[in-house]
């Protein structure tokens, strides 16, 4: 596994925990333990994207990162759906 | 509005074609327990949640669902790349073949195309609930269906984080219906 692809886990990781915590949260909005944590993971998580996407481009678009570079850095490949991009890179 | 992440929600890595396994999965795609139907249930029952408990769970698992769309999409894409017209044949897979190539197309695996008939929407909140309560357990049936026709780790360990997402949705559905009915009792709806 390349550090592109390890990183890209971290962040999966750290996101899942927020995803997971904000559909509890939703039924469960005073609950101040899982506030604390999804705060917690939220700052990891946004620490972890800055910098996955200083080095390999943003995660996402419509202006809620910066393109760094000199070129449209969105339409790289490869595309989530990409398994074989994956593989070759290492 | 919504806005992409370049990423899928839990990672997509089949190293091996296997059309058969694609056609299998492909009514998670497109079929009536399906990841778009489940997606456009919850979106479009949101506009009728009374409240903010309601609107947010259905707005967010909608939301997650998506990802899950993409995720199934991904499944499909990869079993089919790389695979022959003969192993295609063999897995029975030439009568999506013939229709679609290797292309993703949301149908249920016998290939009846999607339709919306598969979702509803009462604008009764009570009703409503109930029935995504059930979709979300049709909706675990099928992966634990799927993960018996499969004997491949990459393909079983996506279907198993998908499967318990849905045990996930289920719970967060079941509280989500337990405050609607109090928020209805306390205001003398019956």
């Amino acid at each position: 596994m390349n550090a592109r692809q390890e990183l890209l886990d971290q962040i999966r990781a750290i996101e899942f925990m927020t995803v997971d915590l904000n559909l509890y949260l939703d039924t469960h909005p005073c609950d101040m333990r899982a506030l604390n944590e999804y705060n917690m993971y939220t700052q990891q998580l946004m620490a972890l994207k800055s910098q996955y996407e200083r080095q390999y481009g943003p995660l996402s678009n419509f202006g809620t990162a910066i393109n760094q570079g000199r070129s449209w850095r969105w339409i790289e490949d490869p595309w989530p759906w990409e398994q074989d991009y994956w593989m070759e890179e290492c | 509005m919504w806005i992409y992440e370049k990423k899928l929600e839990y990672p997509v890595r089949i190293k091996n074609p296997n059309p058969k396994m694609a056609k299998y999965i492909i009514t998670q795609y497109g079929g009536p327990d399906g990841e778009l139907a489940a997606s456009l249930r919850y979106l479009s029952q949101r506009y009728h949640m009374p409240i903010p408990e309601a609107k947010a769970a259905l707005n967010d698992i909608g939301t997650e669902e998506l990802a899950h769309f993409e995720m199934v999409g991904a499944m499909v894409y990869q079993l089919m790349k790389g695979a022959s017209v003969e192993e295609i044949k063999e897995a029975d897979a030439g009568g999506y073949f013939a229709d679609h190539d290797s292309g993703v197309y949301p149908s249920t695996g016998t290939g009846v195309p999607f339709t919306a008939a598969y979702i509803q929407s009462k604008g009764d909140p009570i009703a409503d609930l109930h029935e995504n309560l059930a979709a979300e357990q049709k909706a675990r049936a099928t992966y634990e269906n799927l993960i018996k026709l499969a004997d491949d780790p990459d393909v079983i360990e996506p279907l198993r984080f998908l499967r318990a997402r849905e045990i996930v949705h289920f719970q967060r559905f079941g509280e989500v219906l337990e405050k609607i009915e109090e928020y209805l009792n306390s205001k003398k709806y019956f």
